[in-house]
């Protein structure tokens, strides 16, 4: 089943009369990884939720190359603050196979495996409520890699982590995407775009303000508001 | 106080020598509200859940009546419940007045607003957690009400100890529905007021005694049984 291209054609969330994001038109073809920057309020998480289907539009369109249903089947969202199930480590991992009807064995064998990808097999019964920062956005990321899905949203990440719990996290990614997985993420952080982002959607009022290879963007920003945002500079 | 004092040592003996009458309607009683509180259970979580994940036109007016469907008078349930099952009334071909299973009905009744409210409470508050993850997982209806069943489900324990305890300690609607018949639908409360009628001020007490025993046994065996209060484990 083909998800991508994703077509953003004037995509547009408001609420009580105030627009978060848009109008937005883009067209992403879902090879490596797109990095949503911009300062803060400028709609980033809000066009992530739009493209998840998790934020209604109230206007344009979001399409992509298969139907919406069989989209949010493969795809999966990391929020910023990663949310825990009152279950333990394993039976968070496992939830997702659950839900789709996969029995509980071999749910809890794939989640045993995915643990030890991301490093928390030595805390398979422990609430996952106790975990660190870290460990609980390294658990929402085995839960949301799981079920092997064709894109990946990431809501921030690596928000409020060490850089050895960000290095940990970027390390899962970096195999998710080999393993074939799109990455779509947001971050304020310019080092882990300039590291992860092999193409970059520069946000700023809710709108597309740039867009273009990741090399391009941090060489030759190509408007002075992105050459601000990259200095450092406070944006209005 | 020489009647507590009676009333403990009555208490005592009549359990020691496990007396026949009280064995009897001891086991009336948990078979009553144990039952209530089963059907409750079953028809109240999920409604509680429904109601916390759903959104529907007249959603507050329906967790508002519910709330103040906490405050049922009993007497009133069991007159109507009654009513209901009298020769006379709608169901009375089913022959249920004065049996066991009509103070079910009534016990139900009364208990099925209580956990409801105290279960909404606690699944909103969870379903306002998990929100944004279930949404993003498309999980259904069902799935999102089973989920937060189990997830909350130390919460609905004690939501279910609540209505176990407005159960087992009602008198007033078993006592219209049920009419207090001796070896058929006495229960320790319904033996209670008889007993207090008569001025056997030790029985009574003792009945008393006995009753908060139970209700304490039954809270504390499914506290150990569900291992709540455990560090490291919901």
């Amino acid at each position: 089943m083909q998800l991508f291209p994703l077509i953003v054609e004037g995509a547009r969330s408001s609420r009580q009369g105030k627009v978060l994001v848009g109008p937005v038109d883009l067209v992403l073809d879902g090879i490596g990884t797109t990095v949503v920057i911009g300062p803060n309020g400028s709609g980033k998480t809000t066009l992530l939720r739009l493209f998840h289907g998790a934020e209604r539009l109230t206007g344009g369109s979001i399409q992509w190359a298969c139907s919406e249903v069989e989209a949010r089947h493969e795809t999966a969202f990391v929020f910023q603050r990663p949310v825990m199930l009152r279950r333990s480590v394993i039976d968070n991992i496992a939830y997702p196979l659950r839900i789709r009807g996969i029995k509980r064995r071999h749910a809890l064998e794939e989640a045993s495996h995915w643990a030890e990808k991301v490093g928390l097999d030595d805390m398979l019964d422990r609430q996952a409520t106790v975990l660190s920062g870290g460990e609980q956005q390294k658990l929402a990321l085995a839960r949301a890699l799981i079920t092997k899905p064709k894109l990946l949203f990431l809501d921030e990440p690596c928000a409020a982590l060490d850089g050895r719990a960000m290095q940990e996290i970027e390390t899962i990614l970096g195999q998710a995407k080999a393993n074939g997985t799109a990455l779509i993420m947001t971050t304020h952080d310019m080092g882990q775009a300039r590291r992860l982002a092999d193409d970059i959607v520069f946000l700023l009022k809710g709108k597309v303000h740039e867009r273009t290879a990741a090399q391009a963007f941090f060489e030759t920003p190509q408007t002075s508001e992105a050459r601000a945002f990259l200095r450092g500079d406070i944006l209005e | 106080m020489i009647d507590i004092f009676d009333g403990l040592t009555h208490a005592f003996w009549l359990v020691v020598t496990l007396d026949a009458d009280l064995v009897e309607i001891s086991l009336r009683s948990l078979q009553v509200t144990l039952t209530a509180l089963a059907i409750s259970s079953v028809i109240a979580m999920p409604l509680a859940a429904l109601l916390a994940v759903r959104r529907f036109r007249f959603r507050r007016y329906v967790i508002a009546v519910m709330n103040a469907f906490m405050g049922l008078p009993p007497v009133v349930v069991g007159l109507i419940v009654y009513v209901f099952l009298s020769r006379s009334g709608p169901l009375g071909v089913l022959g249920l007045l004065f049996t066991p299973t009509a103070m079910v009905i009534a016990q139900t009744i009364i208990i099925i607003p209580l956990i409801a409210s105290i279960a909404h409470q606690s699944l909103r508050d969870l379903w306002q957690e998990y929100h944004d993850l279930l949404i993003s997982m498309n999980v259904t209806q069902t799935q999102k009400i089973m989920t937060l069943i189990w997830d909350a489900r130390r919460a609905l324990l004690t939501a279910a100890l609540a209505g176990f305890g407005r159960g087992i300690g009602e008198v007033g609607a078993i006592l219209i529905v049920g009419g207090n018949i001796d070896h058929a639908t006495r229960v320790l409360t319904t033996a209670i007021a008889l007993e207090t009628g008569k001025g056997e001020f030790a029985l009574a007490l003792a009945l008393g005694f006995v009753l908060i025993a139970l209700s304490i046994g039954v809270n504390l065996a499914s506290h150990m049984m569900s291992r709540t209060e455990r560090e490291g484990r919901w």
